[in-house]
């Protein structure tokens, strides 16, 4: 029974969602430490309006409108953390995700609004922009060894001002944003705006939903996934087999690409909102994507709910009582806790050292046979010395047995 | 009282996931003394010394030095008590310098600033001292596994330690360098340093030390006086049963010729001219052919090119007739080659996929492996379950078990299993028996020449000269990028074949005194005149 619990302990993705659980409930604590810097009086009260969010509202029509708003708005992320992820499965950063989803939103809106395309042809257009982007990165990468951060960062900043040119072609007379996208380019809903109570939602969620159960398929099952990972994990060993690496390399940044210019149709095309053509920086749903795919301990079910998660608390800082803390205030939370997001991979690690030492201590209790209890296990440390003439080998002083099977 | 023991490492136990590495081990190290640790293949080894290291903590057992229990946490522990250890699997940075590497983590420095100069002075003075030549500014990267494992040991060195290990050192040095090694150990023990030295080498084993334990699955048999013993005792000890040390076989039946090299130019790792300069053989099926030299004269080069690692400058390669000098790796491992690489963990293994897709590499694609683009893990199971049975690969949780977590000889099995179960018909071994137990060599021998017995065409390429001379059927002697002789292995001596890999002595296929029908017409255009002999 010992060791069943055990082995569920060592499990690799339990221990992921624990790691996960832990970073967000450190994120939580320390921003409530900073809310009581700020303003000890209203932190509780701060916190808890970050994590109850909407739920804090009686009528269960409007909880689950905005319940839905925050799937609708965690599509896109869930598209660029599934980006993220799948790259950095084949040893890729995709950091390029960022401008990805740009030039994404770009031709989505345009597509739409210009050339009054269906909503089908403006997505798979976003897609192909975005997988053209990953494919230069990856071009770059395989041919010409330019590291993929920097190319990434660099195409970033130029796929924003393409955008913003672009879209200020299709903007609303007088204000800078984007005009409304025509009803027959608008992602059909089916009647899941009228189930889900909002009239945003759209096929996109359960689309998102079949992509990254899709993507974990492809990782783990079948042959091409096979090919990419081992390119990942060693991509000399790659060659030896015969794989061809260049190509693995940019085809796997030209899907991470696809992936979140297909977000960002996903998104834009429901029309929730519109862009900002005087925007300076790219959106962050891209960088916000590597701290949601890490979260979701870098498996693509797990960023559905990472994603989610990430997207509940965004919305729920604007519960937070701007009177008491600036407003900036939510965002600051949230930063903190992406921040931490970021330890998922190293908290794993340090579960997994701090238990093969309990395993030790234990071993050792057993083999004393004294008192349970972690202050006994200190004192076990120092080893015991009846042995001190061991000049020949002579039987152990300590018994076997006390650890039982093989974990 | 006068503490004999340098170190003690009293009833240690370490398990792992589905087997105990350690169980229940003690061993007792001298003073000034080399003590050999001798034990097949995941007999715990490597484990016993990382726990010495710090790199692992046991479950039981204490560790004494100079009679005093000591705790060592992690390598830094081990450093501070003087343990110094040269890795089975070098732990070097592979885009540093080999100077860069040697200093790593002890860089002598002025408020901040390295001094490399200095660093680099005392490294060339030992490395004259102990003839131990690396280049100090070469990327690790582009350096042979011999010159990595020379920036080992010269790390060790630099660092001053005073009990050392050596996990496998010579398992990739070339004859004359062990030789050089096992005096630089004499030396080194007789300066007072004390020696921990893993070897499946049991010549070497007798040649230098002083006491011997021996492992065996995990358990510690016993040790034994050197002086007190003999090869074949050891190896009973070592595997439970007697071992054959040369390899039994009958004359080659060479068959028609498989794969033609003419001319080929392969550029250098290192530097910028060629490392292959003209080579030119052939290959026949029923027969092994050996590619024998001294370390970096070229021969890793060759293979690269001959496989397509490494694109070639000149020249070209023929196989079954036809040209496949640009053909893709994958083209050429599915016209029927395998490639047992020299080095295990850069190119045979991905590391973190466990065995059974390793078993897989380059076969995956397979319809019985693939199906309609879905890995059929069933059928990957079940094929690399078979090959662990055929080939005796041992591991804590068979076909599950993480590449990287196995022992080095075990890795190299499941390479070796790999690419002889293909049925290839063009085998090439480069050091295919490199960090194998005596049981295990014999066994890979065999399956060797019974692969040459089947109608196959083997290329090998070796260091260790008692494996060319058994072994092979004709032997190539590469010297600085060239070949510089043929030999027939029945009527050379290792001594001769010393000469030619030294490059004091020179033939183009004609010192074997009689026309040999086997030597190919285009190595016989000797393009240096005047051999130095
Ligand atoms: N980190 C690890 N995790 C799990 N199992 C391990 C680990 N390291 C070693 N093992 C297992 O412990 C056993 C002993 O391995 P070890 O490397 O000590 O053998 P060795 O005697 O050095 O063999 P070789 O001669 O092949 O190097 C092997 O079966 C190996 O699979
Ligand atoms: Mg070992």
């Amino acid at each position: 029974m010992n060791n069943k619990r055990r082995s569920l302990v060592k499990n690799n993705a339990f221990q992921s969602i624990v790691a996960s659980l832990i970073c967000i409930v450190l994120g939580l604590v320390l921003g409530f430490i900073v809310l009581l810097i700020i303003k000890p009086s209203g932190a509780v009260g701060g916190i808890t309006a970050l994590l109850r969010s909407y739920f804090k509202y009686q009528d269960a029509k409007h909880v689950l409108e905005l319940f839905t708003q925050t799937m609708v708005k965690a599509v896109p992320l869930i598209m660029c953390s599934l980006s993220i992820l799948f790259c950095y499965k084949v040893g890729l950063f995709n950091i390029g995700a960022a401008g990805q989803y740009c030039i994404g939103i770009g031709i989505a809106i345009y597509a739409a609004i210009a050339w009054k395309l269906p909503w089908w042809l403006c997505m798979l257009m976003a897609l192909a922009g975005g997988a053209i982007l990953g494919c230069i990165v990856g071009l770059l990468k395989a041919y010409r060894n330019v590291n993929e951060v920097i190319s990434g960062i660099m195409l970033n900043w130029m796929s924003l001002y393409v955008v913003n040119i672009m879209l200020k072609t299709v903007k609303q007379p007088n204000i800078s944003e984007t005009r409304n996208i025509p009803f027959n380019s608008r992602i059909p809903s089916l009647g899941l705006d009228k189930l889900l109570g909002n009239k945003y939602a759209s096929i996109a969620i359960p689309l998102v939903i079949v992509i990254a159960v899709g993507i974990y398929i492809l990782l783990e099952k079948t042959r091409f996934g096979y090919e990419l990972k081992a390119t990942g994990f060693n991509k000399h060993a790659a060659k030896y087999a015969g794989m061809a690496e260049k190509r693995n390399i940019i085809v796997t940044l030209a899907i991470g690409g696809a992936l979140a210019g297909l977000g960002a149709a996903m998104f834009y095309l429901t029309n929730f909102q519109h862009w900002e053509t005087e925007a300076a920086t790219v959106p962050a749903m891209g960088f916000n994507g590597i701290a949601a795919a890490f979260l979701g301990g870098l498996n693509p079910i797990g960023c559905i709910f990472s994603s989610f998660f990430i997207q509940h608390i965004t919305e729920g800082g604007a519960y937070i009582d701007n009177m008491t803390y600036a407003p900036q205030m939510s965002d600051l939370i949230f930063a903190i806790i992406i921040y931490l997001c970021s330890f998922v991979l190293f908290i794993k690690s340090v579960m997994n050292r701090s238990m093969a030492k309990n395993e030790k201590k234990r071993a050792a209790l057993a083999g004393i046979d004294s008192v349970p209890g972690t202050g006994a296990a200190l004192v076990a440390d120092p080893p015991s010395d009846q042995d001190a003439s061991a000049d020949e080998p002579e039987t152990p002083p300590l018994s076997e047995d006390g650890k039982g099977g093989d974990e | 009282m006068e503490q004999q023991y340098a170190v003690e490492m009293l009833h240690i136990t370490k398990r792992f996931p589905g087997i105990i590495a350690n169980d229940d081990i003690t061993l007792q190290l001298k003073k000034g003394e080399i003590h050999a640790l001798l034990g097949e293949n995941g007999a715990g080894k490597s484990t016993l010394m990382s726990v010495l290291f710090g790199l692992y903590q046991p479950e039981e057992g204490e560790i004494r030095m100079n009679g005093q229990p000591v705790r060592i946490k992690d390598p830094n522990d081990a450093n501070a008590l003087g343990i110094g250890m040269v890795h089975q699997h070098f732990k070097l940075v592979e885009c540093f310098t080999v100077l860069e590497n040697i200093m790593l983590g002890v860089e002598p420095n002025k408020a901040g600033f390295l001094l490399k100069g200095e660093a680099r002075e005392k490294i060339t003075e030992l490395s004259e001292r102990y003839g131990l030549y690396v280049d100090l500014d070469a990327l690790i990267e582009d350096i042979t596994v011999g010159m990595q494992q020379r920036t080992e040991i010269l790390k060790m060195l630099y660092r001053e330690n005073d009990i050392l290990i050596f996990d496998e050192p010579t398992a990739v040095l070339t004859p004359q360098e062990i030789t050089e090694l096992m005096q630089i150990m004499r030396n080194l023990a007789a300066e007072g340093k004390s020696i921990l030295f893993i070897s499946h080498k049991l010549n070497e084993i007798m040649e230098v030390a002083d006491r011997c334990s021996v492992l065996r699955k995990g358990k510690y048999i016993g040790t034994v006086e050197v002086k007190d013993t003999t090869k074949e005792e050891l190896s009973r000890m070592m595997v439970g049963r007697d071992v054959e040390f040369t390899v039994a076989k009958k004359d080659a039946e060479p068959g028609e010729v498989l794969l033609e090299v003419r001319d080929l130019y392969v550029k250098s790792r290192v530097h910028d001219s060629d490392a292959v300069r003209g080579v030119s053989f052939d290959v026949r099926r029923g027969e092994i052919v050996c590619i024998a030299g001294i370390d970096g004269n070229g021969q890793t080069e060759l293979i690269y090119g001959l496989t397509g690692l490494e694109p070639v400058r000149g020249g070209s390669i023929i196989y079954e007739g036809t040209d496949v000098t640009h053909y893709s790796i994958r083209k050429r491992i599915t016209s029927g080659w395998s490639h047992i690489p020299e080095d295990r963990h850069k190119h045979g293994l991905v590391l973190d996929y466990p065995l059974d897709y390793n078993m897989v590499l380059q076969r995956y694609f397979e319809p019985e492996f693939t199906k309609g683009g879905m890995l059929r893990k069933g059928n990957i199971r079940a094929y690399s379950d078979e090959l662990i049975e055929k080939y005796d690969v041992r591991s804590g949780q068979g076909s599950a078990t993480p590449a990287r977590s196995m022992s080095g000889g075990n890795q190299q099995k499941a390479i070796v299993a790999r690419e002889l179960d293909r049925d290839s018909d063009l085998i090439i071994a480069v050091q295919p028996t490199r960090g194998l137990d005596v049981g295990a060599i014999e066994n890979i021998h065999r399956q060797l020449v019974a692969q040459r017995d089947a109608g196959r065409a083997v290329l090998l390429v070796s260091l260790e000269l008692e494996e060319v001379m058994s072994l092979s059927d004709r032997i190539l002697v590469m010297y600085e990028g060239e070949i510089v002789g043929e030999l027939d292995p029945k009527k050379t001596t290792v001594e001769e074949l010393g000469l030619y890999m030294a490059g004091a002595k020179k033939n183009m296929g004609t010192a074997l005194g009689e026309p040999d029908p086997d030597v190919s017409p285009d190595t016989t255009e000797g393009q240096e005149a005047g051999s130095n002999e």
